[in-house]
């Protein structure tokens, strides 16, 4: 089998607030000093690509796919020193524009040339949203690009039945679902799908996995609405909000008169919602 | 003209989301100068369409019996074929935030030629366009996006708007037969969560305890607090990936994003990531001995104190008030 796992690199999610700026010019977070990351749940949909594979006990090879600037080969190469077999990069310029249907487009451009070369993938993950913009609508557009069915917020693949079970987190509660080939999932985290720290011999190893880069002109995409990343929505506006409560601290000179406080203040709100 | 549908799920019924979603449905109805449709996927209790009608102008039932069983590909050919089944004619489709309607939107924008979005707190008409707003970065900011293609086919923060005012006569209700391909993605099973009492997201009243816990034990005491004011018990993410709580009490970015009207943060910081799954509450309370965390920052009131010291004798004080 073939799996094919889509990453993004983003800012790092967790700088903290008093760091975090706006550059009113592209209407993006100004990077400053932060790290540039792999998204946490692209991380998650490689490990539960392994863990498949690991289940699988056969021939199943993954692959992982990024469109970023150059600096996203690092998250490629991470992703290779975690145990991925190959990778490929689209280059994309310096526009972080948040269009989801235009990365759709991109991605899967991307992916019906590598199955041109290698053959079909049986699956291909998404994370289920980013840690910068959050829209999480790719993975939904990508399935639909392709025109393979798809399942959201999944958390496990197993091999089943002749095809793959899946397991995913909704408002219910798991649902079980059996898919066959080839489809598409987007990928939430639980606590079986932490990603694994990468061995040092698999980091040394990463360097000689192949990677292959791609342009958007390799592509036949290069045209300016995907390159402004714009095609269906686009940023109008961006600003830090400023909705800070003033917090009134429970006072008294012991803690029984602070929690007395408290537990009145408390008592109001839970009697007015009646 | 052009009008706006609020597509729901038959199985969810007129849910307190989808009340939202119709409400926000009407006043941009009202803006574009249109009606307001209602499109229902798979068959509905007679209340739930009684009350749709009540709200909308026009309702379309899937009513095919294989939609009670939800399955994505069937759900979102059946939002397409009841678009049409409209008139086709909508600036907006607007879904709420359960996690069918989230996985069915981008793809139904897709294919009906137009723009999707997520998580919308607030939406208004731009001239030819819709203006939708939401968070970014993980609730560090606020963005607002001009989605350029119609329809545009947005899933809403559906609690956070007021229900849609009831009309004075009924809409039209039809419905119509609805042409379903069996699906290559089958969900077979179901395991409803062993969580009591309400959902998180329906919940008005939420304990949610953080990594100043320190383990899963302390959660027993969290939980008599809880039952003394009837609340349901949430967490933040590191308290879930610990695994001191199941996944699903997560509430966050990556968990649930909840609105009640008191959440109460218990040895909780409040990252970002956190305020983002909790910022709508009405009014949020903080236990913490760290006066410098910004949760203290986002809440109405609180205590700088160990929870140790204070939960046991803050839910004794509650349980002899609720008496």
């Amino acid at each position: 089998m073939k799996l094919l796992v889509c990453l993004k690199q983003i800012l790092d999610p967790d700088v903290p607030a008093r760091d975090f700026q706006i550059d009113p010019a592209v209407k993006a977070a100004r990077r400053g000093g932060a790290n540039l990351v792999t998204n946490i749940f692209c991380e998650n949909a490689v490990e539960t690509a392994l863990q498949f594979r690991e289940a699988a006990g056969g021939d199943v090879k993954i692959t992982a796919l990024c469109y970023g600037e150059s600096s996203a080969e690092d998250c490629l190469r991470k992703a290779m020193a975690m145990t991925v077999d190959e990778a490929c990069l689209v280059e994309r310029d310096g526009n972080t524009n948040p269009d989801a249907a235009a990365v759709g487009r991109v991605l899967a451009a991307a992916i019906r040339r590598l199955e041109q070369d290698g053959g079909p993938f049986d699956a291909v993950l998404v994370g289920r949203e980013s840690g910068d913009w959050g829209v999480g609508q790719t993975g939904g557009l990508l399935a639909e690009e392709l025109g393979r069915p798809a399942l959201g917020f999944v958390e496990s693949l197993q091999p089943g039945n002749g095809g793959v079970t899946l397991r995913r987190q909704t408002d219910v509660g798991i649902e079980v679902a059996e898919a066959e080939p080839p489809f598409l999932v987007t990928i939430t985290n639980n606590e079986d799908n932490v990603p694994r720290i990468p061995k040092t011999r698999d980091v040394m190893m990463s360097y000689r996995k192949p990677l292959q880069k791609l342009s958007l002109a390799d592509l036949e995409l290069d045209s300016e609405e995907i390159r402004a990343g714009s095609s269906i929505f686009e940023v109008e506006e961006i600003f830090i909000p400023t909705d800070e409560v003033e917090c009134e601290l429970a006072e008294g000179d012991t803690l029984e008169e602070r929690v007395d406080q408290l537990a009145k203040r408390i008592h109001e709100v839970v009697a007015s919602i009646g | 003209m052009a009008n706006v549908a609020v597509c729901v799920l038959g199985s969810l019924g007129y849910d307190r989301a989808a009340q939202g979603a119709a409400g926000a449905g009407r006043a941009l109805a009202e803006s574009v100068g249109g009606e307001l449709h209602a499109l229902v996927i798979g068959p509905a209790a007679d209340d739930a369409v009684a009350a749709l009608a009540a709200v909308a102008d026009r309702v379309v039932v899937g009513a095919n019996e294989s939609l009670r069983d939800y399955q994505p590909e069937q759900a979102l050919q059946a939002a397409q074929q009841l678009h049409a089944a409209g008139g086709g004619d909508y600036v907006a489709v607007l879904l709420s935030n359960d996690t069918y309607s989230q996985e069915i939107a981008p793809r139904l924008a897709h294919r009906l030629g137009g723009s999707s979005m997520a998580d919308a707190a607030a939406i208004r008409v731009d001239g030819d366009h819709l203006l939708a707003q939401r968070t970014a970065y993980g609730g560090k900011a606020i963005s607002i996006y001009r989605l350029k293609k119609q329809p545009a086919v947005v899933w809403l923060r559906a609690r956070g708007f007021e229900p849609a005012p009831e009309q004075g006569a009924p809409g039209d209700v039809t419905s119509a037969d609805l042409t379903l391909d069996p699906p290559r993605i089958r969900i077979t099973g179901r395991e409803v969560a062993a969580q009591e009492g309400v959902r998180l997201e329906d919940a008005p009243v939420i304990v949610s305890g953080g990594r100043g816990l320190g383990g899963p034990e302390p959660f027993q005491e969290l939980k008599k607090l809880a039952d003394a004011i009837g609340a349901e018990q949430g967490a933040s993410r590191a308290a879930c990936d610990a695994g001191w709580v199941p996944p699903n009490w997560q509430v966050g970015q990556t968990g649930k994003k909840v609105a009640p009207e008191l959440y109460i943060a218990i040895a909780i910081s409040g990252a970002s990531q956190h305020l983002l799954g909790m910022g709508d509450s009405k009014v949020v309370a903080a236990i913490n001995t760290d006066a410098d965390a910004p949760i203290f920052k986002h809440c109405s009131f609180g205590i700088v104190e160990d929870y140790k010291q204070v939960v046991p004798l803050l839910t004794e004080k509650l349980q002899a008030m609720a008496g």
